[in-house]
């Protein structure tokens, strides 16, 4: 097992994955999101297309209970069912700041693409866009042979496929935009997780006063210090971040251990590994920002 | 002891960093109404904080956590801070006082485009219907049951004046006039995508039906009547019509035409404008459903049928040429 298989995912992805796309606020920090996937999407439609059936239902069966006749029943849930196709998603996403029922659950949300305020004009491109997109596919689907009557076998799967191109276009294209993500100028994006871990340095040096020391168990040279940069440094607090009850956790802390002895040839004995490896964090930590407080900023062991 | 920037500076700032996450859960849970009027003071404050101790965290601090979790924080508080906030019954107010009728003078380049193409469908088809009356049929089809050229006059005047019950009328209504007609309408917008053509063939084809249809009438010396029997809705109808199809032609003008600015910017600058102005003619088609299915089945004065086409045409002028013309000088002015 090398350093490379205990690093987490998301530190192997690098700072910047292909799925994060970084917008600029109009205070003029950038903010990175993470796009939500096509499957997130897809599930996200599904459910609201659900709720979209659900409702059509109950007020079907709310009005047929209030004594409406069938023949009236038919235009209203035909009307009814077009303000729902077409305006169900306007509708939330305007309201609940680019969220439907379906991507609130999975936790997706549409934003501007550049970073400003959501406008109703985008919300509205994006969704009626749908009717070309999802819906007339789908009527083609079942309705082909109606719409049709004579046409020949291979021009049906012509147009079939010709209109499938816009439904699964965010599966071609980068950024994962579907047509009307295009037209609107809009990205659906992951609704971040808000977890703040405790600082590992912090940590330190509430553990050293409790144990009534002054100084760290180990001590490095600036040498010693100066062989590893920003990158390490922060495989290393993935390292030390990963679950203690876990058996995994100590076979990575002493493989790391003896790795990083060796490199900066540390010659004094090891009896604790963990403190080691916590002790060797804060020193570097203390020693990186201090030289990026000077404007060197040292990426990795490679970098000068 | 070793004293580092990085850990008294989240020290210090992590309590306001806290209260902008309640906030934000609280916000993201019960709505943004829900929230207080002191938390609603603070949320700017607190957010522009939060922004700042970003910036500062990014250029002092390598403990990943920290930044990642600023980073996330300052991403959930952003859509709540700029999230839109108006309520939605002044958001509609807003939009149909204001926004549509301005979007749609902008817009008014596309749309004279569509008219011309939809006109010249029209003229197109009456010449040559007049010439050849084979031509009705490859115009109009099957569409028009009963009322061909192998129909007698008298069958053609009683289509005009004819009347039905009123639950008859509701379903006509419900699932030909209006939500057929606002499907036809809104992919007329959605294939703008495709650089326009079909947009076109659309308005053009719309046009030919048009043309041949008035033509069997008039020939048939029912001018005066086929006028009375379409404008009344026609005139609604039509210009949703054309309303779809030159936001069809807009998308087109942004993905062709971009100009120096890139392909994407030009299409979204064009789409957002276009969609608006889609919405307002599916609301033009419910109107121009209800007089279809409603009133022209119940009224057959050919004087009401007229006062009622110049009523609606006056109308839409009026209210697309000159409702918002005073937000339209203040927005211009910023």
């Amino acid at each position: 097992m090398t350093t490379d298989s205990i690093m987490s995912p998301r530190a192997r992805a690098g700072e910047h994955s292909a799925l994060t796309r970084e917008i600029v606020t109009p205070e003029g920090v950038p903010i990175a999101f993470e796009l939500a996937s096509a499957g997130d999407r897809a599930t996200a439609f599904l459910l609201d297309c659900v709720i979209q059936i659900a409702a059509t239902i109950v007020v079907g069966l709310a009005l047929r209970y209030a004594g409406a006749s069938s023949e009236l029943l038919k235009p209203i849930l035909i009307i009814f069912e077009f303000l729902l196709i077409n305006f169900y998603f306007a509708f939330f996403e305007i309201r609940w700041q680019g969220q439907t029922p379906g991507k609130r659950k999975i936790g997706i949300r549409v934003i501007d693409s550049r970073g400003g305020q959501l406008e109703t004009g985008a919300v509205l491109a994006r969704n009626l866009v749908r009717e070309l997109e999802v819906w007339t596919p789908l009527r083609f689907l079942i309705l082909n042979r109606m719409m049709w009557p004579d046409a020949p076998a291979w021009a049906l799967l012509v147009a079939g496929a010709w209109t499938f191109v816009f439904l699964l276009m965010p599966l071609f294209n980068k950024d994962k935009l579907r047509v009307g993500d295009l037209i609107g100028g809009t990205r659906v994006v992951r609704q971040p997780k808000v977890v703040l871990l405790p600082d590992l340095v912090r940590e330190a040096q509430v553990s050293l006063q409790r144990r009534a020391q002054v100084q760290p168990t180990f001590a490095f040279s600036d040498q010693q210090l100066a062989i590893y940069g920003i990158y390490e440094l922060q495989v290393l607090e993935d390292v030390l971040r990963q679950d203690p009850s876990k058996p995994s956790y100590y076979d990575a802390v002493s493989l790391v251990c003896d790795k990083i002895r060796a490199k900066i040839h540390y010659e004094g004995r090891v009896a604790d590994s963990e403190r080691f490896l916590k002790d060797f964090y804060v020193a570097l930590r203390a020693h990186l920002e201090q030289k990026m407080l000077f404007g060197q900023r040292k990426a990795d062991k490679f970098a000068k | 002891m070793l004293v580092m920037k990085s850990v008294e500076f989240r020290r210090e700032r992590e309590a306001t960093w806290n209260e902008l996450e309640s906030i934000i859960s609280f916000a993201d849970d019960k709505g943004l109404r829900a929230l207080g009027a002191d938390a609603l003071a603070r949320l700017p404050h607190l957010y522009r904080a939060t922004l700042s101790s970003l910036s500062v965290a990014r250029s002092i601090s390598l403990d990943r956590a920290l930044v990642e979790y600023l980073e996330s924080l300052v991403g959930r508080a952003y859509f709540v801070v700029y999230g839109t906030r108006q309520h939605v019954r002044r958001q509609l107010a807003d939009f149909f006082l204001w926004r549509l009728p301005s979007t749609i003078r902008r817009a008014k380049w596309h749309i004279l485009v569509s008219l011309v193409i939809t006109l010249a469908g029209a003229v197109a088809a009456y010449s040559l219907t007049k010439h050849d009356t084979d031509y009705y049929y490859s115009f109009v089809g099957d569409m028009a049951q009963g009322r061909t050229p192998a129909s007698s006059t008298t069958e053609l005047r009683d289509g005009l004046y004819h009347t039905e019950g009123a639950t008859d009328m509701l379903a006509t209504f419900a699932s030909e006039l209006f939500s057929h007609n606002s499907r036809i309408g809104i992919l007329a917008f959605a294939l703008g995508f495709v650089a326009g053509l079909p947009t076109l063939l659309l308005l053009f084809y719309n046009g030919l039906v048009l043309g041949a249809f008035v033509e069997l009438y008039t020939s048939r010396g029912l001018g005066v009547d086929i006028w009375g029997w379409l404008l009344p809705h026609g005139v609604t109808e039509l210009s949703a019509v054309i309303l779809c199809g030159a936001a069809g032609l807009m998308l087109a003008h942004g993905l062709v035409f971009a100009g120096s600015r890139p392909r994407l910017d030009s299409l979204r600058e064009m789409g957002r404008p276009a969609a608006v102005i889609v919405v307002g003619a599916v609301m033009m088609l419910f109107v121009a459903g209800m007089i279809e299915g409603i009133f022209r089945q119940t009224v057959t004065s050919l004087t009401v049928r007229y006062a009622v086409a110049i009523a609606t045409a006056i109308f839409w002028i009026s209210y697309y040429g000159w409702c918002g013309r005073a937000r339209d000088r203040i927005e211009g002015a910023r």
